[in-house]
């Protein structure tokens, strides 16, 4: 009986498996296979080598890799911070409110992310809404914000803020309000409230916060070209880069297959922890 | 030697908007009794208790512990310490994490928070190797343990319990009250109790306050306030009970006002001329046979018959319409059937009167 219904479940599992194998995996499969085949060339056919591979080091793409990863690490700490107290507002405090933040911060989503990035632009650019206001009042000529590593920084956490925000109060949702009073009633102050209860048992929606910001900052690219203005290059532009102007495929795949690698091994170590924690839970 | 007063409430009042959820509670908590304070759901003792850890302020009045007043100090830095209705134990930690907490942020050494940790455990009859087990995988009356080492750990001047029992089947509630009420005699703590359930204070309190609408209705030991309850919500509420209305002739002679009942004999507390409630338990009542006579004698049929285990209860009609309840031990059953017409008499002795003006 059992294995008849493991065997329906197969089947009916089997559509959606082989869409998914068709249009996700095996594009994935091409990307890793170009990776190995010598510069500039669009088939498969050739002998495979470590080329590309190579130029990642020498040609000083890694700078890019980790220009990436940095900024994706750094925005990623500062969503945590930024978004922990609304969070915890949105799942202890605010009540039916709450609803109005949520669907406040998901009708932005609504506008197209490069759209309101140009905003941003257009609100900083020199001679631009606040710049040029100040200037227009005041006299007061100041230097554009734009064009850097911060105010890039800024736009990934201002463009992943609901990608961090939602997890987050889900996981603080999670801490019983009795477990926190308890340890305060056996002496606890509010840091150590924070650190010993607070912390690990929102933890499962702070990694998935987490993660979902990182691989997405990390993997961003019009946060860097708008408000950075190609004045600081990341590992997207770099794929796209040799794909499209480079016309080196195998090049624009070996750079993603390390960014994949990477993050993707971030994300199953990240998983695994909080999966972990979980069988922790339930080991005698 | 007088007992000292660990926790002294003076003319407590809590208000939340308009609505006020305790009127004026004066209590002195003796120290090391145990006492429980009961009452249905919305007599605010929920309230009293979330004042007397220190999660909420009283609007009016004064908290004295040990003296010293405490009113707006917070639970984290009061010398007390709750067990919670939902035990509030820290799912990610193991059962010894959970006992030291208290002492890990007392600063106490590693070696020294283990040592502890396991004098808890085995006052608490848990197995030593508990220790590294994870307490979600505990059972039940496991955890209950669990939580009652932790707050002992923290060695808390007033222990206090939010009816941490009522999760639990019967049976094991039955076993940890025994347990609870022995382990207040072996630590010499201050135990307050908070639950609805009056059986669960009866088996274990030194004394019990039982609360209605944001008052105290009466305070006493389980058998001042079972034999001698001052109004008719506690005497209602603690058990099965007869009430009848009287009236105290000038000369002291009692008379039933619904003519329910003969009364023979005076009440000697009763003021001449006065109206009083007659309080009789079911146990005190007995079948008269032929020619039996009592002080007080009330004729009825018999409705019907109840097993209470070791003890089986009759409702009884009287002829105006009320029923009586009667409780027997099984040896004393009654000799007749159900529908049998049955003459009840009791004592004067046995019976408490209510006076009317406290009635409420």
């Amino acid at each position: 009986m059992e294995r008849m219904e493991q065997r329906q479940g197969f089947l009916s599992a089997l559509p959606v498996g082989l869409l998914l194998a068709a249009i996700f995996v095996a594009p994935l499969l091409v990307v890793f296979l170009f990776s190995f085949m010598p510069a500039r060339v669009f088939t498969l056919a050739h002998m495979p080598s470590f080329e590309n591979y190579r130029y990642f080091v020498e040609q000083g793409y890694y700078l890019s890799l980790f220009r990436s990863l940095g900024m994706a690490a750094a925005a990623t700490v500062l969503l945590f911070i930024v978004s922990y107290p609304l969070a915890y507002g949105m799942a202890k405090v605010f009540g039916k409110f709450t609803l109005v933040i949520t669907v406040g911060v998901v009708v932005s989503l609504f506008v197209s992310e490069n759209i309101r990035l140009f905003g941003w632009v257009l609100t900083l650019m020199k001679g631009g809404m606040l710049l040029g206001t100040l200037k227009a009042w005041t006299g007061l000529e100041l230097e554009s914000w734009l064009y850097d590593v911060p105010i890039i920084i800024f736009g990934l956490v201002y463009a992943y803020f609901p990608f961090m925000l939602f997890p987050l109060a889900q996981g603080i949702a999670m801490v019983p309000d009795e477990v926190r009073l308890a340890a305060s009633d056996l002496g606890a102050s509010r840091t150590r409230i924070f650190l010993e209860i607070d912390l690990p048992l929102a933890m499962p929606g702070i990694v998935v916060g987490g993660l979902l910001s990182f691989v997405l900052a990390a993997g961003a690219m019009a946060e860097s070209k708008l408000l950075g203005g190609q004045q600081v290059i990341v590992m997207a532009d770099e794929v796209e880069t040799a794909f499209t102007y480079g016309q080196n495929w195998p090049l624009g795949s070996a750079l993603s297959v390390i960014l994949i690698a990477i993050i993707g091994g971030l994300a199953f170590f990240a998983l695994r922890r909080i999966d972990l924690d979980r069988i922790m839970g339930r080991k005698a | 030697m007088a007992p000292t007063v660990a926790l002294r409430l003076t003319n407590v009042v809590k208000r939340f908007g308009n609505f006020t959820a305790l009127h004026g509670i004066d209590l002195d908590i003796q120290d090391g009794e145990f006492l429980t304070i009961v009452g249905p759901s919305g007599s605010g003792k929920t309230t009293m208790v979330r004042l007397l850890v220190g999660m909420d302020e009283p609007s009016e009045g004064t908290i004295h512990l040990n003296g010293e007043l405490i009113n707006d100090v917070p639970a984290n830095k009061r010398p007390t310490c709750m067990v919670f209705q939902s035990l509030a134990l820290f799912p990610h930690r193991t059962v010894g994490q959970n006992i030291e907490f208290p002492l890990k942020i007392r600063g106490v050494s590693a070696q020294e928070r283990r040592e502890r940790a396991h004098e808890l455990l085995a006052l608490l009859h848990l197995p030593a190797d508990y220790y590294g087990k994870n307490v979600m995988q505990c059972s039940g009356g496991e955890r209950q343990r669990v939580a009652l080492a932790r707050a002992l750990a923290f060695d808390p001047e007033i222990l206090f319990f939010d009816e941490p029992l009522s999760a639990l089947d019967y049976r094991l509630r039955k076993t940890l009250e025994k347990e609870l009420k022995d382990l207040h005699r072996r630590t010499g703590k201050t135990f307050v109790y908070i639950t609805h359930s009056l059986e669960e204070a009866m088996v274990m309190s030194d004394r019990i306050a039982i609360m209605k609408e944001g008052r105290i209705a009466q305070i006493g030991t389980a058998d001042e306030i079972y034999s001698a309850p001052r109004t008719r919500f506690v005497a209602e509420f603690m058990g099965e009970v007869n009430l009848f209305p009287v009236t105290s002739a000038p000369d002291g002679t009692l008379a039933a006002r619904d003519g329910s009942l003969a009364i023979a004999g005076t009440a000697p507390g009763l003021a001449p001329g006065s109206q009083a409630t007659l309080m009789i338990r079911p146990e005190f009542i007995r079948f008269l046979g032929e020619g039996d006579t009592a002080d007080c004698v009330a004729e009825g049929t018999v409705r019907d018959e109840f097993a209470l285990g070791s003890r089986l209860q009759y409702e009884v009609d009287l002829a105006d319409g009320r029923t009586v309840t009667v409780e027997k031990l099984r040896e004393d059953r009654f000799p007749g059937a159900i529908g049998d017409s049955v003459r009840l008499g009791w004592d004067l002795g046995h019976v408490h009167f209510i006076p009317e003006a406290e009635e409420s």
